[in-house]
């Protein structure tokens, strides 16, 4: 989902950047906020800020024959709200965009909007969803992961569709040849994102429920 | 939810990203994000670059990054666990 730098004309990566800061902005303040209520919460967002940390940096081969990797957003997004994943999800791009030359510092708030505002926005959508759906909560953890990281590789699809439309059929086609390399890629791998994280979402939660119950 | 459960979980994950590897050996599985910068560079030849990374690593050097960052996210997430876990057992 990264676009790389340079990869953006100025006006795209200064619009997305201007859109994505005040989230950036909010949700550390969400996230001073939460520090400062309920200090017993310090454990599960540094979960899943490493959950976020290990998912994004590990690149998987896909069938489509490519390599992409997941974004490990929805872990705290359902626990904590998309609020602090703005804040975790900026801090990794930072490292990868500064250190790694993957993605870059022009294309950041593009990227950040992809990575840490739609994803884990959606995957907290469908969960609340979910939720008052009577969904089961291994399921609905499933599916708040699934399409929140098939979200941010589509927002990344729709952003390069934005400033390079199809000279002949414009943002549609674009969109389509985008989608077709970022979000088939991304199916099974969202797939497997959304088994992981149910799994971890278990051992955080099960070991909660136990430590809860005895003196701490 | 048990640890039976848990481990088919983390099993089938396994599967799903190995059985591309195994459907393709040959396969060459190269990034999507330069799959996509190159479908811009082919489609919009007029479009010129117009920032650049500082500083480019190595391939090694790529490698040993992304490592170090998969490291501290893992030590992180498994330090929360291990908390947890060492609390619940006594």
């Amino acid at each position: 989902m990264h676009i790389m730098e340079g990869f953006l004309p100025a006006g795209h990566a200064i619009a997305w950047t201007c859109i994505s800061a005040p989230f950036v902005v909010l949700g550390a303040r969400g996230l001073k906020r939460i520090l400062a209520e309920r200090p017993e919460a310090r454990l599960d967002i540094a979960a899943s800020a490493g959950f976020t940390f290990v998912l994004s940096a590990l690149k998987l081969p896909s069938v489509t024959g490519s390599c992409s990797h997941p974004t490990g957003t929805a872990l705290g997004a359902v626990q904590f709200g998309p609020g602090i994943m703005a804040v975790i999800g900026t801090i990794v791009l930072l490292f990868q965009g500064l250190l790694l030359a993957h993605g870059g510092l022009s294309t950041m708030g593009a990227n950040v909007f992809s990575m840490a505002i739609a994803g884990p926005w959606v995957a907290y959508g469908v969960w609340r969803l979910a939720g008052r759906l009577g969904v089961p909560f291994a399921v609905a953890v499933f599916l708040a992961a699934f399409l929140g990281d098939l979200a941010t590789y589509v927002t990344t699809s729709v952003q390069l569709a934005l400033a390079f439309p199809d000279a002949e059929s414009g943002f549609g086609g674009a969109f389509a040849k985008f989608a077709g390399i970022f979000a088939v890629t991304q199916l099974p791998l969202a797939v497997a994102e959304g088994l992981v994280t149910v799994v971890v979402m278990n051992a955080l939660k099960g070991r909660r429920i136990r430590v809860e119950g005895a003196k701490a | 939810m048990t640890a039976r459960t848990n481990s088919l979980l983390l099993g089938l994950a396994a599967l799903i990203i190995a059985a591309p590897l195994i459907l393709d050996p040959a396969g060459q599985f190269g990034g999507t994000d330069d799959a996509a910068s190159q479908v811009v560079e082919s489609s919009n030849p007029g479009y010129e670059k117009w920032t650049a990374p500082f500083w480019q690593p190595s391939k090694e050097m790529e490698g040993l990054l992304f490592a170090l960052q998969a490291a501290f996210g893992a030590g992180l997430l498994g330090y929360v666990l291990g908390r947890r876990h060492g609390r619940s057992g006594k």
